[in-house]
């Protein structure tokens, strides 16, 4: 079911793409100033949640099926082939089978979701995605009582991908949610950003978005979504289970063994972008805290 | 014969050269990191850059003795400009992260003591700057044999710097691995004549 989240960043947000450099000019004056009048800003005032640029979104990627370094997706993934593209949707559903992407998107309804975008690396961004709700197409296959996990891999093409010729992760690189997280109105597939078609180094033609966890876990290029009984592995976390749990939420009080996630940089300031606190679930606490009652979140990292 | 070539070629380069052309990445890399050249997260490939070039001379170091007991090629005349730059470039990374990085100073001191690679990556700075106060002529005549002694350091920074890199990767990455090896080669070769044949 389409439009069950309101969004409180509408396209009045978003500055027309030409005015991009325009607007960033004017934004670092006004930021100049309110340091130079010794303004605090709370967190929410500061975010401002002004989007990323197009170059920026689509140029600063982590997909290492194309390489480690942030530029290789962009360099890389053109190679990539999107369409036609099918999707392998089963386990515990009632119309398990290969869903083509064409079919998938003349049934689902997109609308856009300006999000928060948190890698466990510490730095952010804030993107206009388009896409539809994770709940709408599992709803379409059917969700049976039993399933109690979402599991998701990504596409493994060594001739498409030149990543995976290395074994930095274990190939395919699989992700998994709750599934109370996967049916929430917050989660989406991304078809599209500012409007476009989701370019292949940011996971084409569609990707998991869950704006409350760390970006690793909104996986890209999706080729099979299973729903399971047990809880599913993920990538990172056979990689390096003590850095990255199966959970991953955005978590400031919770630190990854090797930095702090207490702050982080939004992508774009430049040489001298300052560090702003990272908020608890990324900024959606109201929408998520309850789907964590209870849990020790140190524990279920 | 090469190696006479490269001598010859190296006497007639005076030393500060060297100083010369391996300063100029330092302002290139910032300025590029400023306009833009650098992505559009400069910080960290500012940061990044800097730190691998200054693992770059360490190793440049490193090889400086091997090249002339085993292939006679003689650039020792290089040695201090090449270690003095890449006490540079460590220091300049050393910055980066601090001022540009991380910001907070409470968050410095967590991080230095808490984050394992951070800590490798500081006692590698800490063992840099005697070898760096000691590079000057005057420092090996006062130190007289103690000299020598003192700057076997250069074994313990070359390794923290590639195990701070090895470290602070993500997933199984080649590049640290080979740094780390190229290292541990030239280590070996220092190694006594009649130890390697056995091993």
């Amino acid at each position: 079911m389409a439009h069950r989240w309101k969004n409180n960043l509408t396209w009045d947000d978003v500055t027309p793409e030409a005015a991009f450099l325009n607007r960033r000019q004017i934004i670092a004056g006004m930021a100049a100033g309110g340091i130079a009048a010794g303004l605090g800003q709370s967190a929410s005032a500061a975010e401002g949640l002004e989007p990323n640029t197009w170059e920026e979104i689509t140029t600063y990627n982590n997909f290492y099926e194309f390489g480690t370094g942030k530029g290789d997706p962009a360099k890389y993934a053109g190679s990539l082939t999107t369409d036609p593209w099918s999707v392998e949707i089963d386990g515990l559903v009632d119309k398990p089978g290969s869903y083509a992407m064409s079919d998938i998107m003349s049934a689902m309804t997109t609308e856009e979701r300006i999000y928060r975008f948190r890698c466990v690396e510490a730095w952010s961004m804030v993107i206009p995605w388009n896409g539809f709700e994770l709940a709408d197409l599992l709803n379409m296959a059917g969700v049976q009582s039993g399933a109690k996990y979402v599991a998701f891999e990504t596409a493994v093409r060594p001739d498409e991908m030149p990543g995976v010729a290395r074994n930095v992760l274990d190939w395919p690189y699989v992700e998994g949610l709750r599934l109370d997280e996967a049916m929430h109105p917050l989660t989406i597939m991304a078809t599209g950003i500012y409007g476009k078609p989701i370019p292949n180094q940011n996971g084409a033609p569609m990707r998991l978005v869950v704006p409350w966890k760390y970006g690793f876990k909104s996986i890209k290029s999706i080729v099979r979504i299973t729903l399971t009984e047990d809880e599913p592995p993920t990538s990172w976390n056979k990689a390096n289970g003590k850095e990255y749990g199966f959970y991953s939420n955005v978590n400031p009080t919770v630190d990854h063994p090797r930095w702090s996630q207490a702050s982080e940089r939004r992508v774009g300031g430049g040489l001298f972008s300052p560090r702003i606190p990272t908020l608890m679930f990324n900024g959606y606490e109201e929408e998520v805290a309850s789907l964590y009652e209870g849990m020790d979140l140190s524990k279920f990292y | 014969m090469i190696q006479q070539h490269i001598n010859q070629w190296a006497r007639q380069i005076p030393s500060w050269v060297v100083y010369v052309l391996l300063l100029i990445p330092a302002p290139w890399f910032f300025y590029l990191g400023a306009t833009g050249g650098l992505g559009v997260e400069p910080i960290k490939a500012l940061e990044h850059e800097y730190g691998e070039l200054a693992l770059k001379l360490l190793v440049a170091g490193l090889a400086i003795t091997p090249l002339r007991t085993h292939l006679g090629i003689n650039l020792i005349k290089f040695r201090r400009a090449i270690g003095l730059m890449a006490f540079f470039y460590v220091s300049a990374h050393l910055l980066v992260w601090l001022v540009l990085d991380v910001q907070i100073v409470s968050q410095i001191w967590a991080d230095i003591l808490k984050r394992p690679y951070i800590t490798i990556g500081m006692v590698g700075f800490i063992l840099i700057v005697p070898l760096a106060v000691t590079s000057n002529n005057r420092s090996i005549r006062t130190l007289g044999p103690k000299w020598r002694q003192l700057h076997k350091l250069t074994y313990m920074v070359v390794l923290s710097g590639a195990v701070h890199f090895l470290m602070l990767v993500k997933g199984f990455q080649l590049e640290p691995i080979l740094y780390l090896a190229v290292i541990l080669a030239l280590l070996a070769l220092r190694l006594p004549k009649k130890r390697r044949v056995a091993a």
